[in-house]
C-alpha cells in the first residue's frame, strides 16, 4: 500500500471515507515525516497538538457519515496567512512573537471544509524573493537537494520562492496540499522547481482579508498540490467572495475537478512569441514544444500570439510591487505587535526596529518603493509603471481575442544552489519573468510538472487562463499531466 | 455685497493684508467608522471602539461605510459643489504613532466634491462669498495622550478610522471675523443637513488655518498652516498672532516658510510642529486595497431632491414671507431648529411679533442660561398662545412680558397664568370711563393746562389711567376715551 | 539613474530605517542598478493610457452603516510591548 504521506489529496478522501485509515493516524504519519526532515526547514511552526484535535473532529464527522469536502486532509500553510491564536510571522523579525487574533479567510473556509493544520509553512521574508533565502528563519532546501552516501548534502538546492516552504514540504510529502501566495511568481515558481502543481487564480478570486500585504494589487492565494485534480479540489475551498476584501468579487465558484474533462478538443492555445528570450536554456525550449505537441495531440489548436510589452512586466513589477510594499509595511513600527527596539524618541525607535527588524532584501524593497512614490519620482516611475502595466493587460484582451489559455514556460531555469544569483538582485528577479505578467494583468495562471531538466531536476509548463476562467486553466494543466506521466519522487522522499 | 472695512496689519513699512484659507475637518454623522464596523461614539473606554482594520492589523482590509459616502455627496450638494461621479481614494503615507498602519486613506487627485461656494452673514447684515475648493473623505487618525505619564505618550485608536470631511476654502477670507463667519455658517449648514454635528469642543469639527500675508494689491506671500485649532474665537486669535508673526518677520529681514504650526491656546500663539517634518513628501497613491468609487448620477439626483431647505434659502424666504428685516431672518435660520421653532410659533400670528418674542425674548432668556432653543422651557405651541392672548386684547404687550417671565419660571401656559393673577385686560369702557374720571378729577389744574394747549400732558393722563388699571386697561380704549374726555 | 548617498539617506530617512552611514555607499549602489534597470520602461509609448488603478473592473462595495466590530480593547493591545491600560504607548512626543 501507498505511504499514507504519499497519498494525493483525492485518494486521501476515498480512503478516508472507505476507513481504510483515518484522519489522526493519516495526520501522525505526516506529523512523523516532519519529525524526520527538519533539515529541510519547510515548517516555521508546526502545531501537531492541534492538528490531532483536528483530525480527531474530522474522523468523528467521517464516523456519523457526515465528512465535508476535505475532511482530515493535513496541510501546510504558508506563514503569511494570520492563523487565530498561531503565531503568525511573514518569515520577518519584525513580527516577532505575533500571535493574531483572528483567521485568514481562506484558512477560514478551508477548516470550515475539515482540512487539518499541521503547521506554518516558510517562506521569503514577506513573501519577497525567489529562492526563500530571505527568511528570517533560514532557507528552506528543496528535497531535489543531492547528498552523499554519508547523508551529506553535496548541493543546496533553492525550492524557489517565495512559498518555498509550501514547495518543499508537499514535494518531500510534509502535507498532502499548502496553501501558497503569488504576487509575482511565488506559487508558480517554486511549484515548478519542486516539481508540484501550483496555481494563482485570477487577481479577485480569493480574499486576501487576513493575508499578510506584500503588494495589494498582485497578491492572491492559491494551492500547491501534487496533482491538478487536488489542486482543483483545494482551490475550490479556498475560493469565494468575501465582503471583507473590497477587491474580491461576487462570482460563483465552479467544481473545478469535474472540469477536468481531458477534452480540449477545439481550445486555441496562445504561444507568446515574445516568450522566447534571449538566453533560454534549450531544455526549456525543447520542454516548451513538448508542451505545445501534447496539447496538439490532445485535440487543441496552437496559435502564435503576440504580448508586445512582456520585456517591459518585470521592470514595471519592481516598481509597482515595491512602492505598494513600502506602504503596506509602514505598519510595523513597534507600536502596536511584533519586535519593539528602543530608540531616545519615537522616530528613533521607529528606525531602530525597522532597520533590526527587517531583512536586507525588505529594506531594498521598501527604499525602492520610497524612492518611486516620493516628491519629484511619482510619475516619472509609479505613474509610468502603472501605464505601462495597463498596455501589458490590454496584451492579454487582444491576445484572447485569438487563443482561450496561454502556454509558456514557468521559469526560465531549473533550480540553482542556495548562494548561486545572490549577489545580482536583478539576475535573481528575472527568475519571475514568466510569471509577473499575469500578476500585473491579473490572470489565473498554473504551473505543472512537465519534466525533468538535464541534470534531473524538475521543470514546469505554465497555463494562462481568460480572467475566473481558473476551470479552463486546470483542464488544460491536467492534459499536460497525463501525458507528461507519472514525475520521480524527490531523491529526499522515500 | 456691502463692503466691509478693510482689515489691515499696520507694520512699519506700511499696511499688510491678510490672506485667509481655511481647511475643516468635519467629523460625518455615522454609527459606524468609514472602513470599519467599530463605533464613532465619542468619549468611550481606551480602545473599545477600535477594530483590527483601525489598528492596522496584519492583512486587515477597508470596507467602504454607504452612509458615509452619502454624507459626503449630501454636503457636497448642499454647499452646491460639483458632485464627482468617480473619485479615487489614495493613501497618504507617514509615521505617526497616533497613525497605526503608516497611512491615511484619503482623496487626493480626485477628490468625491469639486468646487462649491458659502455665503458669509457679516455682522452688518451684509454678505459675501467665499469658494470652496473641494471636499474629500478620509479617515481620522488616533489620539496622543502626552500628559498622563512623564516619558511616554498614550495612544487611543478609538477615533482612528472615523470618517471625516476635509472642506477646503479658497484663500479667500482677509479678516478674523470673515474666518469666523465662515465657520459659523459652514457649520450652520452642516447641521441643517445633519451630516456634521459641528461640536469644536468635542473635535467633530477641526479647523487649520492657512495664513499669508502680502502688501495690499501683490502676489500672494508664503503661508503657514496652523493645526489644532478647536474654537471660532481661538481661529480669530490664532489669525491674528501669525498674521502680526509673519508681518514683524518680514519686516524684521526674515522670510516666511511654508510651514505646519501648532496653535497653543494657553500662550496664545502658535509654534512650528516638530512633527510634520516630513509634511511636504506623503507619498500619496491609489489604495490598491479599493476601488474607484463610482456613483450612480440618479441616486445623487435622489439626495439632491431629498435635501432640506438651507439657511440661504430660508432667510430669503422669511425675509419675503414674513417680510422680516435682515438681521431677524439671519438670526433665526442660524439654526435649523430656531428657525423651526420661529415658523411654528409664527403660524397663523403676526410674524414680526412672533420673531420679536423668539429673539428678544425667548433667546435672551435661554442665551443666560446657555441653553438651547430644544430645551426651551417655553415650547413654540406655548409662546404662540401668549401672543394669542395679545392678538385677542385679553392682555396687553406690557402685561405680555410679565406672563412670559413666569411661563419661563413655571412652564405654565400664559393663559392660566393670566387666569390665576387677574392679568385680563380690561375692555370694559364703564371701568376705563370710570378711572379716567377720578384721575381727571385728581388732576384738574393738568386737565385745564391740557385744554389750554399742553398737548403733551395727553401721555401723562395715560399713564395715570394704566397705573390705576394697574395696567390691565387696554391701552387703545384708554387713548380713545380719554381724548375725547379731555376735550370736554 | 543613480542615487547618491544623501538621497539614500533622505529615503531611509522617510522609510523610518536607521541606515548606517558606512552602509550608503552600498546600497546606493544597489538602488542604483535596479533604478537604472527600470529606466526601460521608457521606451514604452504610454500617450494616452490611463495608469491601471485597480485589477479588478467592478464598482466599489458599499457595507451598511451598521456597528459590527470592536468592543475588545485587550485584543487590539494584547499584542503590544508597551500597553497601559489598554492604551498603546510610545516615548513622549513633542509635537
Amino acid at each position: 500500500m501507498t505511504k499514507l504521506t504519499h497519498l494525493t489529496m483525492a485518494d486521501a478522501l476515498a480512503g478516508l471515507a472507505a476507513k481504510e485509515f483515518t484522519a489522526v493516524e493519516l495526520t501522525q504519519a505526516h506529523l512523523d515525516a516532519m519529525a524526520a526532515t527538519k533539515e529541510l526547514n519547510a515548517y516555521i511552526i508546526e502545531t501537531p497538538d492541534a492538528a490531532l484535535k483536528q483530525a480527531a473532529d474530522a474522523d468523528a464527522r467521517y464516523a456519523k457519515g457526515g465528512q465535508r469536502a476535505l475532511d482530515g486532509l493535513p496541510l501546510g500553510i504558508k506563514d503569511l496567512f494570520c492563523t487565530e491564536g498561531v503565531q503568525t510571522t511573514a518569515a520577518s523579525h519584525i513580527l516577532d512573537g505575533f500571535v493574531p487574533p483572528y483567521e485568514s479567510t481562506v484558512t477560514t473556509q478551508l477548516f470550515r471544509d475539515g482540512a487539518v493544520m499541521l503547521g506554518k509553512l516558510n517562506l521569503d521574508e514577506f513573501a519577497m524573493g525567489s529562492a526563500n533565502i530571505t527568511s528570517h528563519y533560514g532557507p528552506v532546501i528543496s528535497p531535489w537537494s543531492p547528498k552523499d552516501a554519508a547523508g551529506n548534502f553535496t548541493r543546496k538546492l533553492v525550492p524557489g520562492g517565495s512559498s518555498g516552504g509550501s514547495a518543499a514540504a508537499v514535494a518531500a510529502r510534509l502535507a498532502l496540499g499548502a496553501t501558497g501566495t503569488d504576487t509575482g511568481g511565488s506559487i508558480r515558481q517554486p511549484a515548478s522547481f519542486v516539481g508540484i502543481v501550483g496555481i494563482k487564480p485570477t487577481y479577485g478570486r480569493c480574499s486576501r482579508w487576513g493575508i499578510v500585504a506584500f503588494a495589494s494589487s498582485l497578491d492572491q492565494a492559491g494551492p500547491m498540490t501534487r496533482t491538478v485534480k487536488d489542486a482543483a479540489l483545494m482551490l475550490r475551498s479556498m475560493a469565494g467572495y468575501d465582503p471583507k476584501d473590497s477587491t474580491s468579487i461576487d462570482v460563483p465558484v465552479p467544481d473545478y475537478a469535474a472540469a477536468l474533462t481531458g477534452d480540449i478538443r477545439g481550445l486555441r492555445v496562445g504561444i507568446p512569441k515574445e516568450y522566447r528570450v534571449d538566453g533560454m536554456p534549450a531544455e526549456i525550449e525543447r520542454l516548451w514544444q513538448q508542451g505545445i505537441e501534447w496539447l496538439k495531440a490532445a485535440g487543441a489548436t496552437p496559435v502564435e500570439i503576440s504580448l508586445p510589452h512582456t520585456k517591459y512586466a518585470l521592470p514595471a513589477y519592481y516598481i509597482v510591487a515595491p512602492a505598494e510594499a513600502s506602504s503596506n509595511l509602514a505598519r510595523y513600527d513597534g507600536v502596536r505587535f511584533g519586535l519593539r527596539v528602543e530608540g531616545k524618541d519615537l522616530k528613533e525607535m521607529y528606525e531602530n526596529t525597522r532597520a533590526e527588524g527587517f531583512g536586507a532584501e525588505v529594506k531594498r524593497r521598501i527604499m525602492i518603493g520610497t524612492y518611486v512614490l516620493s516628491a519629484g519620482y511619482y510619475d516619472a516611475y509609479y505613474l509610468k509603471a502603472q501605464k505601462v502595466r495597463a498596455r501589458i493587460a490590454e496584451d492579454f484582451t487582444k491576445a484572447y481575442e485569438q487563443c482561450d489559455v496561454i502556454l509558456t514556460p514557468t521559469a526560465p531555469s531549473a533550480a540553482f544552489g542556495i548562494g548561486e544569483k545572490m549577489d545580482d538582485p536583478i539576475a535573481m528577479y528575472l527568475n519571475d519573468v514568466f510569471t509577473v505578467p499575469a500578476n500585473l494583468a491579473g490572470l489565473p495562471g498554473l504551473s505543472v510538472p512537465a519534466g525533468l531538466s538535464g541534470e534531473g531536476l524538475p521543470l514546469g509548463l505554465q497555463v494562462l487562463g481568460r480572467p475566473f476562467d481558473e476551470a479552463t486553466v486546470l483542464k488544460v494543466g491536467h492534459v499536460i499531466e497525463q501525458a507528461a506521466g507519472p514525475q520521480p519522487l524527490p531523491p529526499l522522499v522515500s | 455685497m456691502a463692503k466691509t472695512m478693510a482689515y489691515r496689519i499696520a507694520g512699519e513699512t506700511g499696511e499688510w493684508e491678510v490672506v485667509i484659507g481655511l481647511e475643516v475637518h468635519a467629523q460625518v454623522v455615522s454609527n459606524a467608522k468609514l472602513f470599519s464596523g467599530a463605533a464613532t461614539a465619542f468619549g468611550a473606554a481606551p480602545n473599545s471602539q477600535v477594530s483590527f482594520v483601525d489598528a492596522g492589523f496584519p492583512g486587515m482590509l477597508p470596507v467602504i461605510n454607504e452612509v458615509c459616502v452619502e454624507q459626503a455627496v449630501r454636503t457636497g450638494l448642499g454647499l452646491k459643489a460639483q458632485i464627482n461621479l468617480r473619485s479615487v481614494f489614495d493613501r497618504k503615507n507617514y509615521f505617526y504613532a497616533d497613525l497605526p498602519s503608516g497611512y491615511q486613506i484619503s482623496q487626493f487627485q480626485q477628490p468625491i466634491v469639486g468646487h462649491g461656494t458659502i455665503v458669509l452673514d457679516l455682522a452688518d447684515g451684509s454678505t459675501r462669498e467665499v469658494g470652496i475648493t473641494r471636499l474629500h473623505l478620509e479617515m481620522d487618525a488616533g489620539k496622543s495622550l502626552h500628559d498622563q505619564n512623564p516619558t511616554k505618550t498614550y495612544i487611543d485608536l478609538n477615533r482612528s478610522g472615523v470618517a471625516l470631511m476635509e472642506i477646503v476654502s479658497e484663500p479667500d477670507m482677509r479678516t478674523p471675523e470673515e474666518a469666523a463667519a465662515y465657520l459659523r455658517k459652514l457649520r450652520t449648514i452642516l447641521r441643517y443637513l445633519g451630516t456634521c454635528d459641528g461640536n469644536m469642543e468635542e473635535g467633530s469639527m477641526r479647523c487649520d488655518i492657512n495664513v499669508s500675508v502680502r502688501k495690499p494689491g501683490a502676489e500672494y506671500g508664503t503661508r503657514t498652516e496652523t493645526k489644532n485649532v478647536n474654537s471660532i474665537r481661538y481661529v480669530q486669535q490664532a489669525i491674528e498672532y501669525e498674521a502680526q508673526r509673519q508681518v514683524a518677520l518680514i519686516e524684521d529681514g526674515g522670510v516666511v516658510v511654508q510651514e505646519t504650526r501648532l496653535w497653543d491656546p494657553n500662550k496664545g500663539e502658535t509654534r512650528s510642529m516638530r512633527s510634520k517634518e516630513d509634511a511636504h513628501d506623503y507619498r500619496y497613491f491609489p489604495d490598491p486595497d479599493l476601488l474607484p468609487l463610482d456613483l450612480d448620477a440618479a441616486w445623487v439626483e435622489e439626495i439632491k431632491r431629498s435635501l432640506p431647505e438651507l439657511p440661504d434659502e430660508k432667510k430669503a424666504r422669511f425675509m419675503a414671507d414674513y417680510k422680516l428685516p435682515v438681521y431677524d431672518a439671519g438670526v433665526l435660520v442660524a439654526e435649523r431648529s430656531r428657525a423651526d421653532f420661529y415658523e411654528e410659533v409664527a403660524r397663523g400670528r403676526d410674524p414680526k411679533m412672533a420673531a420679536n418674542f423668539v429673539i428678544g425674548d425667548l433667546l435672551g432668556a435661554l442665551n443666560k442660561t446657555g441653553a438651547d432653543i430644544d430645551s426651551s422651557p417655553i415650547s413654540a405651541a406655548a409662546l404662540g398662545g401668549l401672543i394669542d392672548l395679545i392678538a385677542d386684547n385679553t392682555i396687553s404687550g406690557r402685561i405680555a412680558k410679565e406672563v412670559f417671565a413666569d411661563m419661563l419660571e413655571t412652564g405654565k401656559p400664559a393663559a392660566q397664568i393670566v387666569e390665576e393673577k387677574g392679568l385680563r385686560q380690561v375692555t370694559d369702557t364703564g371701568a376705563i370711563d370710570q378711572a379716567i374720571a377720578a384721575v381727571m378729577a385728581a388732576n384738574a389744574d393738568k386737565v385745564a393746562e391740557f385744554r389750554s394747549g399742553k398737548d403733551k400732558l395727553f401721555g401723562f393722563f395715560v399713564g395715570q389711567v394704566m397705573k390705576a388699571t394697574q395696567g390691565k386697561a387696554n391701552p387703545a380704549l384708554v387713548n380713545e376715551i380719554l381724548a375725547a374726555k379731555l376735550k370736554g | 539613474m543613480s542615487l547618491d548617498k544623501a538621497t539614500v539617506a533622505k529615503i531611509a530617512h522617510l522609510a523610518r530605517i536607521k541606515v548606517p552611514d558606512s552602509d550608503l555607499e552600498q546600497l546606493a549602489g544597489e538602488l542604483s542598478t535596479i533604478m537604472t534597470w527600470v529606466e526601460m520602461l521608457g521606451e514604452v509609448d504610454t500617450q494616452g493610457i490611463e495608469p491601471m488603478t485597480s485589477v479588478v473592473a467592478a464598482n466599489l462595495r458599499r457595507r451598511p452603516d451598521a456597528v459590527t466590530d470592536g468592543g475588545y480593547p485587550e485584543k487590539v493591545v494584547a499584542n503590544a510591548t508597551d500597553a497601559t491600560e489598554n492604551f498603546f504607548s510610545v516615548p513622549k512626543v513633542v509635537e
